[in-house]
């Protein structure tokens, strides 16, 4: 589980997050959503430390991660596994060796070890036998299967997933979307995604955190979600007069 | 933003890129990667360069000798201390702030812009040392090797010269190359090399790592890492010279 409590976050002049607390459950997709600009990213950066907080806690099962040094923080990030929005492969490596980084970097483990490690990892994301394929060789939706490959090789406890649907097709997202969901409830990970796309949070958001103007303003979960009256939240994510027209067809069962 | 705070900021950079590697057999590895890419990849462009240097040193000497009381080995002698003084060690390093520099400033530039600096981050590995310190670290240790390769090129290309145009002999031109050699000028050589070295490889890395927003800037960044790199060249070898020579 994780916890952020008060997390204050200015860049210059502009308060980017105002008091934000959240809780993050264990074995649940939790969803981070908001509009352009409305801070989720940074609140994202916060949680995995890649921004320093001005303020507030961020806590891994009780560890205050805000609190610790280098080292301390580096024990934590072995047990974080992220997918980045552009994937952020390595270019100058071949599938297998982008797997296979964080295993050569922080284990002992053998080559024939880390080689069917390898392997595991690509099967459980329907890619096996495109080891030696390089990143510029593989499609988008490939790509981000490879980097939830390379997110999942070291057995995270946590997993951040920045936008894992930008830029795919729907059925790719629905895809990615369900393998994300499969993974966190397999391996009972604390998954955090950050998204835009209101498929993923009727599809997979167990639990739902609504970010405005750098603020908690919402939380609940996918049924909440329908089924609330908040404007911020229905302009959000019923924007266009279809969605509308969904969320009352919805509601009235 | 000020350039003390940048000053500041590459020498905070330095103590982190200087810290004790993750594993020594992923630092050996990434060592003789780059110095493949920096230092072996370079010696076409440094051989070229040295060649054409000596020869033309060589000859704007030998055609600019008109004084009948200067002994025809001085061709030979102005050859080979301008070379090994200044030419190859300044002039290539110079050459290399080009090619190394930008290459080193672009590629962890587009790191940094694609993430994969932050996907480092946060698998809990250093990304500096991980991407810095093999760079400059080889670097160090394979400049002085392409210098020394430079400066032979240099007075085989001068020799070529005035062979081909007839304006020295060759017997002359050795006994100039070899008239009042001083070891203590290649250990200036070469210390100005590793310096040289040094700067290329952090300053580039330093505008590469701290790029921030797209393609076009990382474009910019390669700019200023050359430019800044080669600035950096020029007082470095003031100071050198001043330290060495005087």
């Amino acid at each position: 589980m994780i916890e952020v409590i008060n997390i204050n976050k200015t860049f210059g002049d502009n308060q980017i997050l105002k008091d934000v607390s959240a809780t993050f459950e264990k074995g649940k997709v939790n969803l981070i959503i908001g509009q352009s600009g409305s801070g989720k990213s940074v609140l994202a950066k916060c949680i995995v430390g890649l921004h320093e907080v001005d303020s507030g806690q961020v806590l891994y099962d009780g560890r205050d991660f805000t609190k610790m040094d280098r080292l301390q923080r580096k024990d934590i990030r072995k047990e974080i596994g992220m997918l980045f929005q552009g994937s952020a492969l390595f270019d100058s490596m071949t599938v297998e060796q982008n797997i296979m980084f964080p295993l050569t970097m922080f284990t002992k483990m053998t080559r024939k070890e880390m080689q069917e490690r390898v392997d595991f990892c690509l099967e459980r994301v329907n890619l096996a036998g495109r080891n030696k394929l390089f990143p510029a060789e593989c499609s988008g939706g490939m790509q981000k299967r490879i980097a939830i490959a390379r997110a999942i090789s070291m057995n995270p406890k946590y997993l951040f997933c920045d936008e894992p649907n930008s830029g795919l097709d729907p059925q790719t997202s629905i895809l990615i979307d369900n393998l994300i969901r499969e993974i966190t409830h397999e391996y009972e990970i604390t998954t955090i995604v950050i998204t835009h796309d209101m498929n993923s949070v009727i599809e997979i958001g167990e639990s739902v955190i609504f970010i405005n103007q750098g603020q908690n303003w919402w939380q609940g979960d996918r049924k909440s979600i329908i089924m609330t009256d908040n404007k911020e939240i229905n302009d959000f994510v019923f924007a266009s007069d279809f969605m509308k027209e969904i969320k009352e067809t919805l509601k009235k069962h | 933003m000020g350039i003390i705070q940048n000053i500041g900021k590459y020498f905070m950079m330095l103590w982190i890129v200087f810290s004790k590697p993750e594993k020594w057999r992923i630092f050996r590895r990434r060592f003789f990667e780059e110095m493949e890419l920096i230092g072996i990849k370079s010696i076409p462009i440094v051989a070229l360069m040295s060649a054409f240097m000596g020869a033309v040193i060589a000859l704007q000497t030998a055609s600019n000798m008109d004084n009948p009381l200067l002994p025809t080995y001085t061709v030979g002698y102005i050859t080979r201390s301008s070379t090994i003084l200044e030419f190859s060690p300044t002039i290539i390093s110079l050459i290399l702030a080009g090619k190394v520099g930008s290459n080193i400033a672009s590629e962890v530039g587009t790191m940094r812009v694609t993430e994969q600096i932050d996907a480092l981050e946060i698998m809990g590995v250093n990304s500096l040392s991980y991407l810095v310190l093999p760079k400059v670290t080889s670097a160090m240790i394979f400049f002085p090797v392409l210098i020394i390769f430079s400066i032979g090129l240099s007075l085989i290309g001068g020799w070529l010269a005035l062979k081909l145009s007839g304006l020295s002999s060759t017997e002359t031109y050795i006994y100039g190359i070899r008239f009042f050699y001083r070891d203590s000028d290649i250990v200036y050589a070469l210390t100005k090399t590793v310096v040289f070295a040094f700067l290329i490889t952090s300053i580039a890395s330093f505008k590469g790592y701290y790029t921030k927003g797209g393609s076009l800037d990382v474009g910019k960044s390669s700019t200023e890492a050359v430019v800044s790199a080669s600035v950096a060249i020029l007082i470095a070898n003031f100071f050198l010279t001043q330290m060495f020579l005087l």
